[in-house]
């Protein structure tokens, strides 16, 4: 199948609001997460990176009216923004418009404001968001729990591959709604602290917002330093809906199957971009999945304890920054780490570190059993 | 030389009515869902008690693959291409519901769309290629390319697609189930006419 070039970026989140001050910030181990009080949702306070509102309306003013989109619209809006600014010559008939999140605006549940009550339906968001820019195709929306970002990039890829797009904006976003705070806080998954991916003193993940879009294309770039994604797979654990596989098996099969796409070895792999939420079961289960596939020498990192768990951005922003830890030969450290908490060794990265590198591998899992793996190359 | 796939099942379920490519296998006048969905789980013989505490999407979901699946010998890799309109908002709102009183875990869980992927994977022991779509109204572009890229590349041998969605109490269920073996040709105008025969009120935002 042909190749997904990974083309320009954004981010919007608590780090910063453009990729560069995002990768300056993990560059220095800031973290977004802080201490959040939510006491008409939850009784307990928790860590959470969530975005100041009054700062993305400073933000957004430049570009549209702040009274006439949500939150996740206007985080979306700037994230596209940046990328059509610097692509002026992008055909927006031509250019496919792919939407991965999980809950979309469902902040509008609780609290409406001035909205409809179809704002409530990702297809609607799509549409703000197509209508903002001209983009002339339906969009296509990704909605797999935890794995949409990553999910939409081997979107464009497949659809690419049998000739059906060339260009694809993929966005990603999610919210910190007192709808998540809420379920997670039910399934007893937040932890008091910020975030431990991999620990041993772990106990549970800090969610966090963020906005995000990349602009990829199956034609090569006249410039070189390119990163390519050359291998995707998902594969469905079959075992529980909230739960992992305890031998990691999904995770494991997809790993597999995203290696023999792209033809090259585990041990070709220089990096690995885990998904490492920070609660008891998914890491274990990663570094199951991991050993499984003879990756525990690859050096690794989660970027939850930058960003919380940004659910269907999360593995869209982490895919982003593979491409820079890849383009600047730099291996960022996997923040909060401690001492290794899971039962197979694996190889955190605990300090920043410049390394070559010409292959990583993105994985996540989710809700519903899925697990995506995309193998990313450099030329 | 490029394989050929096909339209090998497919199954409606719609105002009461239960459907299969060959005739009406089950038909109702009950109104209250979760009375319709276990008069069609006994119709079917379902043996299966994790059905009972589903949420209407995934009970749709299971339902229907049971329909396509019980006469079809299932490639382990068959694929599961499912989209809607809805997303989970039927268990969105109940959740929300309940936040007042008592978060329930079980409902949160099944505020994803992708969830009845993840039961009719473990009903059928598919280890296989997921994706759930929303889009307003049914894309049959959107799940022929997929489908295909997913079976012309190899990933999947077999693929189960379709829509499947549920709000307020008013569900729209067309699934078909795509195979090398011989029917009718996979192509975006049979999915549409398939989806839109004896529809009378096809899911769209009104």
């Amino acid at each position: 199948m042909k190749k997904l070039y990974l083309l320009d970026d954004a981010i919007i989140s608590p780090l910063g609001f453009s990729t560069k001050e995002n990768i300056k910030a993990i560059q220095e181990g800031r973290s977004g997460l802080q201490l959040q009080q939510k006491p008409e949702t939850i009784e307990t306070s928790f860590y959470a990176g969530v975005i100041e509102e009054s700062l993305l309306n400073a933000a957004f003013v430049g570009i549209g009216d702040i009274k006439k989109y949500t939150k996740l619209e206007k985080m979306m809006l700037l994230a596209v923004q940046q990328i059509l600014a610097k692509n002026k010559d992008l055909d927006l008939n031509e250019t496919a418009l792919i939407i991965a999140t999980t809950k979309g605006n469902i902040n509008l549940l609780k609290d409406p404001g001035n909205f409809p009550e179809n704002r409530l339906k990702l297809s609607e968001l799509g549409q703000v968001i197509a209508n903002f820019f001209g983009f002339a195709q339906t969009p296509i929306i990704v909605s797999n729990a935890c794995i949409s970002g990553g999910l939409g990039i081997a979107v464009a890829r497949r659809l690419g591959g049998i000739g059906k797009i060339k260009n694809a904006l993929v966005v990603g976003g999610d919210l910190v709604s007192d709808f998540v705070v809420s379920g997670f806080n039910s399934f007893q998954a937040l932890s008091q602290e910020a975030c431990k991916p991999f620990s041993k003193d772990r106990n549970g993940i800090s969610l966090g917002e963020a906005a995000t879009a990349m602009l990829v294309s199956t034609d090569k770039p006249e410039s070189s330093g390119n990163i390519a994604l050359i291998g995707d797979a998902t594969v469905n654990d079959a075992n529980h809906i909230s739960g992992p596989s305890r031998t990691g098996e999904g995770l494991y099969q997809s790993i597999q199957k995203a290696l023999k796409e792209a033809k090259i070895s585990a041990n070709e792999i220089d990096f690995l971009s885990a998904h490492g939420t920070a609660t008891i079961y998914n890491d274990e289960m990663e570094s199951m999945a991991f050993h499984r596939s003879s990756l525990q020498n690859t050096p690794l990192n989660s970027l939850k304890g930058y960003y919380g768990h940004t659910l269907g951005a999360s593995a869209l922003i982490e895919s982003i920054i593979t491409k820079h830890t890849m383009l600047n030969n730099e291996l960022y450290s996997s923040k909060n780490f401690g001492e290794l908490g899971v039962s197979k060794s694996l190889t955190i990265i605990q300090e920043n570190q410049n390394m070559e590198i010409n292959y990583a591998l993105k994985t996540a899992s989710g809700f519903g059993g899925c697990n995506l793996a995309l193998v990313f190359k450099k030329e | 030389m490029q394989q050929d796939f096909y339209i090998k099942n497919w199954v409606k379920i719609k105002n009461g009515k239960v459907s299969n490519s060959e005739k009406v296998i089950f038909n109702s006048s009950e109104t209250d869902l979760s009375i319709f969905f276990k008069a069609v789980y006994n119709f079917l013989e379902l043996k299966y008690p994790k059905f009972h505490k589903m949420d209407g999407l995934s009970k749709l979901g299971i339902l229907g693959a049971e329909i396509l699946f019980r006469e079809h010998k299932i490639s382990p890799d068959t694929a599961l291409i499912l989209s809607n309109n809805a997303s989970s908002l039927e268990t969105d709102r109940q959740f929300h519901e309940s936040i007042s009183s008592f978060a329930s875990p079980t409902l949160f869980v099944y505020t994803l769309p992708n969830i009845v992927l993840g039961e009719i994977s473990i009903k059928f022991k598919l280890q296989s290629e997921n994706a759930f779509f929303v889009s307003d109204s049914f894309n049959a572009e959107l799940l022929k390319n997929y489908s295909e890229s997913l079976l012309t590349s190899g990933k999947s041998s077999e693929v189960l697609c379709g829509w499947l969605d549920l709000e307020n109490g008013e569900y729209d269920v067309f699934l078909c189930l795509v195979s090398p073996e011989i029917n009718m040709p996979f192509s975006e105008e049979n999915l549409k006419k398939l989806y839109f025969a004896e529809n009378e009120k096809p899911t769209s935002r009104t």
